[in-house]
């Protein structure tokens, strides 16, 4: 063994190192160059008795003096106000990384919610993850409680896996988008499994790595890579390291700590009875905010118990009760709900499960339980799904309706107060929001990531605190200083809780916290209320978190009303499915009925579809009579509807006509070629570069087409992980274009975009602007010579002219070339421009024949990307919708006066957009955003208040890498029926 | 540029002058407390506000959207905590806030903040102080020599906090560092009082005389450079008392001068012109001033260089040399090069360690920040950047333990493991 002089020991001085993680303590006892004792515990956020007792034990079984230092994420607060040495956990992990493997040439190390990286070898650099912090061992836990397993089952099923699909790995909000829908789907827990790990070497690979390939001889440390043999296999094929490059030391979990112990030599020896004292001895400071108590007496409690009971639905006996009844069932993402009332709205049968991933058997076993107990005294007369797993459960039990959720959740809302204005329901994965305006939904606001905190969150975190979640959530009702936690994103708040913790924060401070947390989310985040007015006179809350007292008194607390919280607050969709039911069904329910129920079987399979060249993976659920129900295609089969033509769709038209504009002209290529990326600007500049590189001799060669596959090509060269997923492609646009051997890759740096003469000025946003600069930073491949991106001003058409020479002349360009290069160009633009104009006339009269609704889909030009858009303009035609894109109406709209600084091209389309959408009849307007597009943060709110002056709905949907179409369809058809409800009442 | 909103809002009308007091953000104390007292001599009512309480972030996270960048929802947050601290009569209240009219978020601060306070206070009108022709109905008259005296204020400010930040960590005194400051601002006020604040050279001399006092320890500490946006580079509120922090883990914070960004904002025109080609008459102007400005700091370094107590502050032509080595200056939204010239040059006069600080999602900085650490490592070898997100629910510990890994490898990279 190498030992390096400056970490050289003298002889019988023991070195102490303690690691205090997230969620574990590790202790390290080193005696000479030996590990003589180590341990490894979880804490369950009692830092320091654990952190005490494992000393003890040091105490007992070796007593003495030592060099000790602390080390970890959660060991800080306890080594500066003990007064021990600080070893940061990277430099920790780095020393004994030194000391045990001197060949290494990098380290990866997951921790409890920190990842880290650490290069050796070709300039040593130490990486830890930042504020976003998906893929680490927190992540793998949340993704078992999703799927009601233990991590180490996980890690088994993966071993068994047949197939990986692509789940978001950038956060765990992003990843149980993905997960929940597989889930629902019905696909393999072993699948699954194998996707989430795979996850979680993605977002090492990219989120860390950032540009720097991880290669050579690898060490992987921390303990999920210890236990996790799953984890591991996916990290050494993902890396393509040899057996004997991929090292998994024994100590792993540990190496932390032996690492610290190796960083104290030097430190001033203390007895392990005074090292004792000085942890035992640390005060729990008092710098946490707070917030004040839920209740401040037992009686205040029992009043708030008793209003609430008022709301209580009354039941009749299943085992007596004789005659019609409707089923409601709720097929949520986490949770089934099953409902069975009277036409008088008793309950004659509820049901809440979390449904393990299976809801379909919950539902089956759940029925049969129905006909055994009503013994043919109980007639179903209706019966309606809706949920998630909606399509499912639909084919499955041939229900007589399907419904989206939010019209569910109003229905039953509407059950208890008539006059609802607004309904707010916490779910387990999800917050919706809606307001109710003229008796129809008027407004629907969803959760996303950064703005996260549900109900399972708690849940989750019970769990990590080893509690169950009744025990958890009445802890927090007479909390004194219940902590405050912040409420963007659940990792965050993960943090706080961690700082809250360390500083000595109890259980019931902390439940109490995330209980506001999570009402605050709602409301500040989701609702993104100025002040609590602004919600409604009458509001109804539900979702089983409101069913946790500490939430709904937060709720109250925060908005300083009382607000109704029915008792069926978990099971208020399936009771609206049933209401929905109960006025809908005309003559027999197609619903299955009991012998058939008898003889129910499926079987669940994975497959990849074959219908286009996408190849989406694909479940297929057969029923035993031999019907079958395909989920998971990315097009509009998989969202369970009939393909829709093109013929409405403006996005369809543009993907065609824009590729159509290189025209590829013989003589073209007489100078070489140019590699254009068609991403970003390039989406709606290509025109433009196409005619003019045609014209001046070169070949054009586009990037391939985007895909996920495309990503994860340039994924190493993503530097920063939190721009947007157009950006993050381009770098595998750039990757293909490298392997297509152009001579240059051409891709201008403008400031300034061309001027449509519609607002203050013409910018371009940042990242669409100065993406080349970083592309060059960041890809070894490329350099000055085959990449070219010079800066211009395309409105300054002499300089531009100029500046164009001056770059290619080399290639013997005339300059008299270039001027008419550069006007070819622009005419090709002007000529798509009018395609494009002209469609959108032609669809807009169409619709209108046809009596159809027109959505204006309005982003940016690189939307019509179907990797970006993730296909919403194809779903929206299969609902029914002509579809236009905002750069197809703008000139239509006036210009619009907005009250933001109106200084960028992409966004003046859109408010003039949203002008026209305002002042016509049959249009409406979906906005897409990128997700971290921090412009369309202020656009936002201006298209939204220039609808909704004209009596507009404003539906606006985030896009990232995410590939479920399942809340985005919730969504659009909510708004699919308010339109309608709207169109209705107009009518009558 | 033209600006124009739909909503009505309340404007500042000159007369106020005589009426309402005018509220401004803090971003860099003592710098501030010179603009305070040159603005109270032209007779305006100012007061730098210094509420700093978590009030602030949550009056800031009420108020304005969730995805828009950290600096504005804090400067929303101390306005609103202030008017409603019942200090101020919201009647005869106005808020003051700077607009550069990039291409970058910022710019648009100005309509936001006003809509965040009109949602509260709608008779507050809000200011903007710009060079760009912005807002011409709600702007603060800027003359010719208030200009200068600001120029003056951030010159002086800008020394005063160069010459602190070389004091503070090693003074052998506790609190002389301070002591030594607060002379230094009251001279300074005082010096713009008689009317004799022109005289650069001789209240620099001054400044650092007064510094150059306190006894200091010959301990040698790491270095550590802050860079990145503007406002969480510089305001405590928004990096959660950065400085303190490094002082307190031993360090020396190397913070550059404001000027620096007010140079960088000039020359964005002069080099809009030629790249682009944009007009040159106003190009030329912005020529002279840049000229003028930047002699001054020239003389400056001179000055400092002479007396040899204290490192100079960086010569701006520098900084866009090093700007060149690194990106294009083109990249001119947000803080745009200005972040990967500070790093390289701070990097070339011995200061390697550096704490990039930007807001969570901040969009120039994806380029000219995290995207640009790869070149700088390669031109510089022992380069050590930390990138620190900003935002209202990160956490100090989570922050803290990112700027510790940073400094361990420094002090690795110094050849000293354990201090």
């Amino acid at each position: 063994m190498i030992v390096q002089d400056k970490l050289s020991v003298k002889p019988m001085t023991r070195l102490l190192g303690i690691d205090v993680g997230s969620t574990t303590v590790k202790v390290a006892v080193i005696e000479g160059d030996n590990v003589i004792y180590n341990s490894y515990v979880r804490h369950f956020s009692r830092v320091k008795d654990t952190v005490l007792s494992e000393l003890e034990q040091v105490s007992t079984k070796f007593g003495g003096e030592y060099c000790v230092s602390i080390t970890g994420s959660a060991g800080l607060g306890l080594s500066q106000r003990s007064g021990l040495n600080f070893v940061q956990e990277v430099q920790a992990a780095f020393i004994a990384i030194r000391k045990f493997y001197p060949d290494a040439d990098a380290a990866v190390e997951l921790g409890g919610e920190d990842a880290k990286i650490i290069f050796i070898t070709g300039g040593t650099e130490q990486r830890m993850n930042g504020s976003c912090a998906g893929g680490t061992g927190a992540f793998i836990d949340q993704m078992a409680t999703l799927l009601d397993i233990t991590v180490t089952e996980m890690d088994e099923y993966a071993m068994k896996a047949e197939k990986v699909y692509p789940i978001a790995s950038r956060c765990g909000v992003f990843a149980k988008s993905d997960v929940q829908p597989l889930i629902n789907q019905g696909a393999r827990k072993e699948d699954i499994a194998a996707s989430i790990f795979q996850a979680v070497v993605d977002q090492t690979v990219s989120g860390l790595a950032q540009g720097r390939r991880i290669k050579g001889k690898v060490l992987f440390l921390g303990g999920p890579l210890y236990f996790l043999k799953s984890l591991r296999k996916a990290f050494v094929t993902t890396l393509k390291l040899s057996e004997e490059n991929a090292v998994f030391p024994e100590n792993a979990p540990c190496f932390m700590s032996i690492g610290a112990a190796f960083g104290s030599v030097g430190v001033v020896p203390l007895n392990i009875k005074e090292i004792i004292t000085k942890i035992g001895s640390v005060r729990e400071s008092d710098d946490i905010a707070t917030c004040d108590p839920l209740f401040t007496s037992k009686e205040e409690y029992a009043e708030f118990v008793k209003r609430h009971r008022a709301t209580d639905l009354k039941f009749a006996d299943i085992e007596s009760y004789e005659g019609d009844c409707y089923l409601g069932i709720d097929s949520g993402s986490t949770t089934t709900k099953l409902m069975l009332i009277t036409p008088d709205c008793r309950i004659l049968y509820s049901h809440y499960q979390t449904n393990n991933g299976q809801p379909l058997d919950v539902i089956i076993s759940r029925l049969k339980e129905i006909y055994k107990l009503g013994k043919g005294r109980l007639k179903i007369r209706g019966s309606a799904v809706t949920g998630y797993g909606e399509d499912l459960i639909k084919s499955a039990i041939k229900a007589d309706f399907g419904i989206v959720e939010t019209v569910a959740h109003f229905k039953a809302a509407t059950h208890f107060n008539p006059d609802v204005d607004f309904i707010i329901d916490i779910g387990g994965q999800d917050i919706k929001c809606f307001k109710i305006k003229n008796g129809a939904i008027d407004s629907i606001m969803l959760n996303e990531a950064c703005s996260s905190g549900c109900g399972s969150f708690i849940q989750t975190f019970a769990r990590a605190m080893g509690m169950e979640i009744d025990k958890f959530a009445a802890e927090g009702l007479y909390a004194k200083r219940p902590v405050e936690l912040g409420s963007r994103c659940t990792v965050f708040m993960n943090s706080a809780v961690k700082q809250a913790q360390k500083e000595g924060a109890g259980v019931d401070d902390i439940s109490a916290g995330l209980s506001s947390s999570i009402v605050k989310n709602a409301i500040y985040k989701v609702i993104r209320a100025a002040n609590a007015d602004e919600l409604g006179k009458n509001i109804v809350v539900q979702g089983g978190t409101f069913l946790n007292d500490a939430v709904l008194r937060s709720f109250e607390k925060e908005t300083g009303k009382n607000v109704i919280r029915p008792g069926i607050a978990g099971l208020m969709g399936a009771f609206g499915a049933a209401l929905y039911a109960m006025e809908n069904v005309n003559g027999e329910s197609t619903v299955i009925g009991e012998k058939e129920l008898d003889g129910f079987t499926y079987t669940s399979k994975s497959s990849n579809c074959h219908g286009c060249t996408s190849n989406c993976n694909i479940n297929i659920i057969s029923f035993g009579d031999g019907r079958r129900y395909v989920s998971g295609n990315k097009c509009e089969r998989g969202a369970g509807l009939k393909p829709a033509s093109p013929e409405l769709d403006i996005y369809a038209y543009k993907q065609t006509a824009l590729l159509q504009t290189v025209k590829g002209e013989l003589h073209s290529g007489k100078r070489g070629t140019v590699g254009l990326p068609l991403q970003l600007g390039m989406y709606e500049q290509l025109p433009l570069w196409a005619g003019f590189f045609e014209t001046i001799g070169f070949e054009v060669v586009l990037s391939d087409k985007s895909s996920r596959e495309l990503y994860f090509k340039g994924q190493h060269t993503v530097a920063s992980d939190t721009a947007c997923y157009p950006a993050k492609l381009m770098h595998g646009h750039i990757e293909s274009l490298l392997d297509k051997n152009a001579d240059f890759i051409f891709m201008p740096c403008e400031s300034y975009n061309i001027d449509e003469h519609c607002s203050t000025n013409h910018y371009n946003c940042p990242v669409v602007a100065y993406y080349p600069e970083l592309l060059k930073a960041n890809n070894e491949r490329l350099n000055e010579n085959n990449f070219i991106m010079p800066y211009i001003d395309l409105n300054m058409r002499k300089v531009t002219v100029k500046k164009l020479y001056s770059v290619f002349a080399k290639y013997g360009v005339k300059k008299s070339e270039i001027a008419k290069g550069l006007e070819e160009g622009f005419k090709r633009l002007e000529e798509y421009h009018c395609g494009v104009r002209a469609k959108a006339e032609e669809i807009l009269d169409k619709a209108e024949r046809q009596g159809k609704q027109t959505i204006v889909l309005a982003g940016r030009p690189y939307h019509i990307d179907n990797e970006i858009n993730h296909g919403i303009n194809k779903l929206l035609t299969s609902l029914g919708f002509a579809v236009l894109s905002e750069d197809s109406v703008f000139e239509r709209g006036d210009e619009v006066k907005v009250n933001v600084l109106n200084q960028w091209t992409y966004h003046a389309r859109l408010y003039r957009a949203a002008d026209f959408v305002s002042k016509n009849k049959n249009v409406n307007l979906v906005q897409l955003v990128s997700f971290g597009c921090g412009l369309d943060a202020i656009t936002a709110d201006e298209v939204r208040s220039i609808l909704e002056k004209n009596g507009k709905l404003y539906t606006q949907i985030k896009i990232d890498e995410i590939n479920n179409l399942g809340v985005v369809k919730i969504r659009l058809r909510s708004m699919l029926a308010a339109i309608e409800e709207n169109a209705r009442k107009n009518r009558g | 540029m033209k600006t124009d909103y739909t909503n009505g809002y309340p404007k500042w009308d000159k007369s106020m002058k005589n009426t309402h007091k005018i509220l401004i953000p803090n971003m860099l104390p003592w710098h501030f407390l010179i603009i305070q007292e040159v603005l109270k001599m032209e007779g305006y009512d100012v007061e730098v506000l210094t509420n700093d309480s978590r009030a602030v972030i949550d009056e800031g996270l009420k108020h304005v959207h969730n995805d828009t960048c950290y600096p504005c929802l804090c400067v929303v947050g101390q306005y609103i905590d202030a008017l409603k601290s019942g200090k101020y009569d919201p009647d005869k209240t106005a808020l003051l806030i700077t607009q550069t009219g990039g291409g970058c978020r910022a710019s648009n601060y100005m309509p936001l903040i006003r809509k965040a306070v009109a949602s509260e206070f709608p008779n507050v009108p809000v200011l903007s102080v710009n060079f760009s022709g912005l807002e011409k109905d709600s702007s603060l008259d800027m003359s010719l020599p208030l200009m200068l005296r600001l120029v003056y204020a951030i010159i002086y400010g800008d020394s005063i906090m160069w010459c602190y930040n070389q004091t503070r960590p090693y003074e052998a005194e506790q609190g002389s560092a301070d002591v030594a400051r607060d002379v230094a601002v009251r001279d300074v006020v005082e010096k713009f009082k008689s009317g004799k604040y022109k005289n650069y050279k001789k209240i620099t001399k001054n400044i650092i005389r007064i510094f150059s006092a306190v006894k200091r320890t010959e301990e040698r500490k790491v270095k550590v450079g802050i860079v990145g946006e503007i406002y969480v580079k510089y305001a405590h509120i928004g990096n959660n008392r950065l400085e303190e922090f490094l002082i307190s883990e031993n360090c020396e914070p190397v913070v550059p001068a404001l000027m620096d960004f007010v140079l960088y904002c000039i020359i964005n025109v002069v080099n809009d012109r030629k790249f682009y080609g944009h007009n040159p008459a106003t190009a030329f102007a912005y020529r002279l001033v840049y000229n003028l400005l930047h002699g001054k700091q020239k003389n400056i370094i001179k000055i400092f260089e002479k007396d040899g107590n204290f490192t100079p502050i960086h010569d701006f032509e520098h900084l866009r040399k090093c700007a060149d080595k690194v990106l294009n200056q083109g990249v001119k939204m947000g803080e745009g090069w200005l972040i990967p010239a500070e790093m390289a040059a701070l990097a070339e006069t011995d200061v390697p360690n550096i704490v990039c600080a930007q807001p969570f999602g901040c969009l120039p900085n994806h380029i000219a920040g995290k995207g640009a650490i790869r070149t700088l490592k390669n031109l510089y070898k022992d380069e050590n950047i930390v990138a620190v997100d900003y935002d209202p629910s990160a956490t100090k510990v989570n922050q803290e333990n990112r700027i510790k890994l940073m400094l361990a490898t420094a002090r690795e990279n110094n050849g000293r493991i354990n201090n």
